[in-house]
């Protein structure tokens, strides 16, 4: 070894010593200044991309209450997504209007009249409301319908893909009442805030962020409550909680619900930054690549969620502009290896790593 | 609703049923033995459709497609041996994880088609003995037209359905399967090379599958993603059927099928899909244990 080399090392050395001497929250805090300032520091098309992709980590939060702890696979997620962006982008159409008038999409279709349905979406309470609670009710009703019959594992998994798909076909024949195939798109404002303002989808990053962190310490709290461990032990054994008299059905209906409404609030986020929701976000394909994001960044663990999700989709933004037709071999490889070599994804090697350092 | 309207639907019932259960059958068997479904089960439907593309063109006469059918079967249930032997028999004891790992195949399978023969299809010609079909012009059931393809599928589906429950009662194979189908522990314990069996079925269940692709190809385009639109629900009839029955996934294709079918009168496509969906769920709500029921004391079936 040459003295250069020798000095490099007893430098990195030094400099790595000094690191473990940091506070163990440093990485932390790191993470989260840098997240509030990134509207100051990305370009504002890399911004539009992170605000989606935290959205979408809003969706594998509930992934990891449903799968990683509570042991129910989904492969419906999207319909739920789906739900959410719909509500908010019927409000955006119908505020955008003068009153009186119809969406541009209803009028090709030859709609004279509004859909009942459609009416009170134009109160911004209610369609804030109807967010979380139209995934959430119907999600509770889907769940209870299959789990209180004792359906699950492999079954409840197969049944919410038929949903994922039944959800977009229907989407998409309803063209009169739903846009159809292109979905819904073309808004001007949410909420008073003109889209074309610049600060607008700075404000929006920053709400994203907000929810994100709530979602994030409500969920961590979630999972370490009674609850927590009761959806654990439902996961791991379900007779046995069976035979110390809780229902195991309950638990799954909860976190299903849960999961249901933040897969709801996550579809209204990524609308709002996407400008548009549309049956390609929500049917049978985009359902299960949701699961895979959680996958990859480690299905317990809800950092591992925000990380998943954020690494797969910035991959694929590169991946699929660079060299389109070998996105789908990559995914697909993703799914195996993931599942296969990393079971607990990224996290779980991260702890491994760590446990045979020490 | 007339008569004819009717039975026209009654039949493309039937042969709806008919793919239903090809593409199921083998999902079934494998979920009754390993309870692990193959998410890439539907890419098989595509493998045998383009062999049957292939095949043709290297055997083009009328009796090409009989060619087809052999070739199919064996391709299909190869590339589902590769696939079990590699990646499914590592993971069979996490069911969900399979899902997941099959279908990151199915997407790798597609993208693959995509690429060889283009993503627009390519078309299976039909012979002329298959072009025509029966048609009643007179008396009370006239309008009623049976197209010859349909006829083909739903006879394929019984010789298959018939071979399979007579090879599964009388051959060795059939009473090997059949024992770790019932217990699988203690078919292992009584020497049965279980693995083995597991491998035969699954490689058996893709061959069926790859018939169902030769049969979709004479109805449509075989497109990279012709597998896609079968899959949910043959995945459906596995949640009907009840665990590993031969007759109860039949039973259940043909209800669904013919539920399709008959929705399909008085609406369209797509709310039939839905109607599909909510017709097993509530079916489950009165059979949770599908069809055909497995009688056991155990906790955990």
């Amino acid at each position: 070894m040459s003295d250069r080399t020798a000095a490099a090392l007893e430098k990195f050395q030094a400099f790595s010593a000094r690191l473990d001497r940091l506070p163990r929250w440093t990485p932390y805090a790191v993470v989260a200044v840098l997240a509030v300032a990134a509207p100051y520091l990305l370009s504002s098309y890399d911004l539009n991309l992170l605000g989606r992709f935290l959205s979408f980590a809003v969706l594998g939060m509930g992934l990891v209450l449903l799968w990683g702890h509570g042991g129910v696979l989904s492969l419906g997620q999207g319909v739920f997504f789906g739900l959410g962006g719909y509500c908010i982008a019927m409000h955006m159409k119908l505020s955008d209007l003068p009153a009186g008038e119809l969406p541009d999409f209803m009028v090709w279709s030859g709609v004279t009249e509004l859909p009942w349905w459609w009416a009170p979406f134009e109160n911004p309470v209610f369609a804030v409301l109807a967010i979380i609670a139209v995934p959430g009710v119907f999600g509770a009703l889907f769940s209870w319908l299959v789990f209180h019959r004792r359906v699950g594992g492999t079954y409840f998994a197969l049944i919410t893909q038929a949903l994922a798909l039944a959800f977009a076909t229907l989407l998409i024949s309803r063209q009169d009442w739903t846009g159809g195939f292109n979905g819904l798109t073309n808004f001007s404002n949410v909420f008073g805030f003109s889209f074309a303002d610049p600060a607008t989808p700075r404000g929006l990053y920053w709400v994203t962020l907000i929810i994100l962190a709530a979602c994030f310490f409500g969920l961590k709290w979630l999972l370490s409550s009674r609850f927590g461990v009761l959806l654990r032990a439902s996961r791991d054994g379900e007779n046995r909680v069976r035979f110390l008299g809780y229902d195991p059905a309950n638990f799954k209906i909860a976190a299903f619900s849960i999961a249901a409404m933040l897969a709801g609030v996550s579809g209204a986020l990524f609308t709002l930054h996407a400008g548009n929701i549309s049956p390609a976000l929500v049917g049978v394909v985009p359902s299960i690549e949701m699961v895979i994001w959680v996958a990859v960044g480690g299905r317990h663990s809800l950092i591992g969620a925000i990380v998943g999700a954020l690494l797969v989709n910035f991959a694929r933004d590169r991946i699929s502009s660079a060299f389109p037709d070998l996105w789908y071999y990559f995914i697909g490889g993703l799914f195996i290896l993931a599942v296969t070599f990393l079971p607990n994804g990224l996290s779980g090697a991260l702890d491994r790593w760590r446990g045979s350092k020490a | 609703m007339d008569a004819s309207l009717f039975l026209n639907q009654l039949f493309n019932g039937a042969s709806l049923a008919s793919i239903y259960l090809l593409a199921a059958l083998g999902l079934a068997l494998s979920f009754g033995l390993m309870r692990v479904i193959n998410m890439a089960h539907g890419e098989m439907l595509m493998v045998g459709g383009y062999l049957a593309y292939l095949t043709l063109i290297i055997v083009p006469g009328p009796l090409g497609i009989l060619v087809a059918l052999p070739v199919a079967f064996i391709g299909a249930a190869a590339m589902g041996g590769v696939l079990q032997t590699v990646l499914i028999s590592r993971l069979s004891a996490r069911p969900l994880d399979t899902l997941l790992a099959t279908w990151g195949v199915s997407l790798i399978l597609q993208q693959a088609a995509r690429d060889i023969f283009g993503a627009i299809g390519v078309e299976v010609r039909a012979p002329d003995w298959l072009n025509g079909g029966i048609r009643i012009a007179e008396g009370a059931f006239a309008g009623v037209s049976i197209p010859s393809a349909r006829i083909f599928i739903i006879v394929i589906t019984a010789l298959v359905l018939g071979g399979l429950a007579l090879a599964f009662q009388y051959t060795k194979m059939g009473l090997l399967i059949r024992a770790v189908n019932q217990d699988r522990m203690m078919a292992a314990a009584t020497g049965i090379n279980v693995k083995r069996v597991d491998l035969i079925v699954f490689c058996l269940g893709s061959g069926v599958a790859g018939l169902a692709g030769v049969v979709l190809a004479l109805l449509g385009p075989v497109t990279p993603s012709v597998g896609q639109s079968y899959i949910v629900p043959a995945f459906l009839v596995v949640v009907m059927g009840g665990l590993g029955s031969i007759t109860g996934a039949a039973i259940a294709a043909l209800l669904l099928g013919m539920f399709s079918a008959m929705a399909q009168i008085s609406v369209d496509l797509s709310v039939a899909q839905v109607l599909m969906l909510v017709f097993v769920i509530l079916f489950i709500q009165f059979k949770p244990e599908g069809v055909i029921a497995r009688k056991s004391r155990a906790l955990d079936v």
